[in-house]
C-alpha cells in the first residue's frame, strides 16, 4: 500500500512537472483531487507521525504521549481544529507547530533552536511535519473551532488582520494583494478570498497538505513562508509572531467551517 | 461609465503633467504634507500600529538579497495597508509624489524594443525573492495578473485584460506615455494599485520596460493579433 501510494504520487509529480501540462491539469484540479481522495499520499506522513508520537526520542528519551495540545495531556482527537489557542503554561498563543515544538522541548529535551533555525523538509522540522500530519489527521471532518475570547487571542487576531493588509517589500504586496477578492487567479491558480469566512476556511482548513507538483508534504508554517517569499519580503522566522498572528486571523475568520486536513494540492 | 472615462482622461493629463515636470523634481516638494496626514481607517485600535510595525520587523530575518529594509514601509505602502483606501486628497498627494519618480525615456524611444524579449519578460514571474541570486534580470510577472496574448490560457485575473492592447486603445502619444508611466510606477495613477512599481522599484530596467512596451504596442506582437 505504501509503495503504491508513493508510485502514484511520483507519477502525478512527473505529469504535472511539464509546464504545458501543468496549466491544463491545474484548471481541472478538482477532478484530479477527487481522483486522489481515496489515496492522499499525506497518509504516509500521518502513519509516520503516529509512530513518532509514540517513540521515545531526544535527550530525555521520552515520547510525546503526555503532550497537551489543548484538550488535556495525550488528547489528539479534535485538537487541531481548536488551534491556535492561548496556553497558560507557555503564556503564549501557539499554533500546532509551535505547540509541538514546546512539547518536544519540555518532554523530550529537543532544542527548539534546532527547529527554528533548521530547514523545511529536513531534520527536526521534517519530523515535526510528520507529527503535524498525524495530529490534523485526528481532526478530519471537524469544524474549525478556535476560541478567540482570551485577550491574547484577541490581540493576535487583530495583529494578524493588520499583517494581512501590511504592504511591504520589493513589489508592495500584502497578503491582501492576492487574497482579498473573489474568484481571482495568479496564472491558472485559484486564490481564496481570505477576507471572507468561506475563503479563510478554505485557505486555513486545507493546509497542511501534500503537494503533488513536488511530492512534498507542507505544513501551514511552510505555506506561509512560501507566500512571504512570493510577496518578496525578508524571510519570516519559523513560529514567529507574524506567522501565529496570521494563523489566528485565518482560523478565527474560518471558524465553524469543516476542515479538509490534510489537503492535497497542486 | 462616464466617470470612468473622466477618470481615465484625468489620469492621462496627469501623465502629461508628470512628463512636463520631469527632470525638475520640484513637484513633490511643493506638495505640503498636512499634519494629520494618513489616518489609517483600520478597524483596530491605534495603539496596535506600533506593535504591528515592530512585529513586521522582528518576525523576519535577512536572507540573501531580501534584506530587513524590505520590512519598512514607504509612504504609499503605509497609506494603502488597510481594507479601505485613503481619502481622495491623500490619494492625489501620494500619486503626485509617485508621478515625479517616473523616468521617461531620455531619447524619446518608448516602444522600439523587441516584442519577443517583452514576451519573455511578461511571462517570467522570477526575481527578487530570497532565493534569487542577483537583483538584475527579473521578470515582470505580467501574466500572473493580466491576460495579454489571447492564445495564452494560463493567465491571472488580478489585473484587467490587456489583450489587443494597442488595437483597442490605439497608439496615440497619450496612450503610449500613460502606458510607459504605468509600467514605471503604477502608483502614480492609482496610489493603492495592486500592480508593482516596475521601474521605480528596480524590478525592471528601462530597456526591459521598452521591450514590454513593444509587446503591448507592436502590431506584430501576439497581443495585437
Ligand atoms: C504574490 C501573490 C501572493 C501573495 C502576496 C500571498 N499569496 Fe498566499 N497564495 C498565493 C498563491 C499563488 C497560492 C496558491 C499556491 C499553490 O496552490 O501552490 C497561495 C495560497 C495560499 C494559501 C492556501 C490556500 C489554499 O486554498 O490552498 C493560504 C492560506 C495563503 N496563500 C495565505 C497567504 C497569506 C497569509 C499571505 C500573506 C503573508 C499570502 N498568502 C500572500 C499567492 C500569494
Ligand atoms: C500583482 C498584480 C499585477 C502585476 C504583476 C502587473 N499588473 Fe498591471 N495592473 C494590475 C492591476 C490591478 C491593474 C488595474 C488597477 C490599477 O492599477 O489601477 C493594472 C493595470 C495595468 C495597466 C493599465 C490598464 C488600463 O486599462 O489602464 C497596464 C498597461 C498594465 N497593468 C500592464 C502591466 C504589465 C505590462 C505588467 C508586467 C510588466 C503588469 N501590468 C504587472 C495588476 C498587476
Amino acid at each position: 500500500m505504501r509503495k503504491q501510494l508513493i508510485a502514484a504520487a511520483i507519477g502525478a509529480g512527473v505529469a504535472l512537472a511539464s509546464p504545458a501540462v501543468f496549466a491544463q491539469q491545474d484548471l481541472n484540479f478538482d477532478e484530479y483531487r477527487a481522483m486522489l481522495e481515496d489515496g492522499n499520499p499525506a497518509e504516509l506522513y500521518e502513519m509516520e507521525g503516529e509512530e513518532l508520537w509514540k517513540t521515545a526520542r531526544g535527550p530525555k528519551n521520552a515520547t510525546l504521549e503526555q503532550c497537551d495540545l489543548g484538550l488535556g495531556p495525550g488528547v489528539v482527537q479534535g485538537a487541531a481544529a481548536q488551534l491556535p489557542r492561548y496556553f497558560a503554561d507557555a503564556d503564549k498563543v501557539q499554533d500546532l507547530e509551535t505547540r509541538l515544538m514546546y512539547c518536544m522541548e519540555k518532554q523530550q529535551g529537543i532544542d527548539p533552536a534546532e527547529i527554528v533555525n533548521g530547514k523545511f523538509l529536513q531534520g527536526e522540522r521534517r519530523q515535526m511535519a510528520a507529527l503535524v500530519a498525524y495530529v490534523v489527521g485526528q481532526s478530519k471532518g471537524e469544524k474549525i473551532a478556535v476560541d478567540l475570547s482570551h485577550p491574547k487571542m484577541k490581540e493576535m487576531y487583530a495583529l494578524g488582520e493588520q499583517a494581512f493588509y501590511y504592504r511591504t517589500g520589493a513589489m508592495d504586496f500584502a497578503c491582501s494583494s492576492c487574497h482579498s477578492q473573489d474568484g481571482k487567479r495568479i496564472r491558472a491558480t485559484q486564490l481564496p478570498n481570505i477576507t471572507k469566512p468561506e475563503g479563510a476556511a478554505a485557505g486555513w482548513g486545507s493546509w497542511p497538505a501534500y503537494r503533488v507538483s513536488n511530492s512534498q508534504f507542507w505544513t501551514m508554517q511552510h505555506r506561509l513562508w512560501d507566500c512571504f517569499r512570493q510577496q518578496r519580503t525578508a524571510e519570516p522566522i519559523f513560529a514567529s509572531d507574524v506567522t501565529i498572528a496570521l494563523s489566528v486571523f485565518m482560523a478565527g475568520k474560518g471558524n465553524g467551517a469543516e476542515a479538509q486536513w490534510p489537503g492535497v494540492k497542486r | 461609465m462616464n466617470s470612468a472615462f473622466a477618470l481615465r482622461s484625468a489620469l492621462l493629463s496627469a501623465a502629461i503633467v508628470g512628463l512636463a515636470a520631469c527632470g525638475k523634481k520640484e513637484e513633490p516638494a511643493k506638495v505640503e504634507a498636512p499634519a494629520p496626514a494618513v489616518q489609517a481607517p483600520a478597524p483596530v485600535a491605534d495603539d496596535l500600529q506600533p506593535k504591528v510595525e515592530e512585529m513586521m520587523l522582528a518576525s523576519f530575518k535577512a536572507n540573501g538579497i531580501a534584506s530587513l529594509d524590505r520590512q519598512k514601509q514607504d509612504a504609499v505602502q503605509k497609506a494603502c495597508s488597510s481594507p479601505t483606501q485613503p481619502d481622495a486628497e491623500t490619494m492625489k498627494r501620494l500619486e503626485a509624489a509617485e508621478m515625479a519618480t517616473i523616468q521617461w525615456p531620455s531619447d524619446g524611444n518608448y516602444t522600439g524594443g523587441d516584442w519577443k524579449e517583452g514576451q519573455k519578460i511578461a511571462a517570467s514571474g522570477r526575481g527578487l525573492t530570497w532565493t534569487d541570486k542577483t537583483p538584475d534580470n527579473n521578470g515582470g510577472g505580467c501574466y500572473n495578473c493580466h491576460a495579454m496574448d489571447p492564445n495564452e490560457v494560463s493567465e491571472g485575473t488580478i489585473g484587467v485584460s490587456l489583450e489587443g492592447y494597442a488595437k483597442l486603445r490605439g497608439t496615440s502619444e497619450e496612450v503610449i506615455k500613460y502606458t510607459w508611466g504605468k509600467l514605471w510606477n503604477a502608483k502614480a495613477y492609482n496610489a493603492c494599485s495592486d500592480m508593482p512599481r516596475n521601474g521605480y522599484g528596480g524590478i525592471l530596467t528601462e530597456a526591459q520596460i521598452r521591450h514590454v512596451m513593444a509587446y503591448l504596442f507592436d502590431p506584430q506582437s501576439p497581443v495585437n493579433q
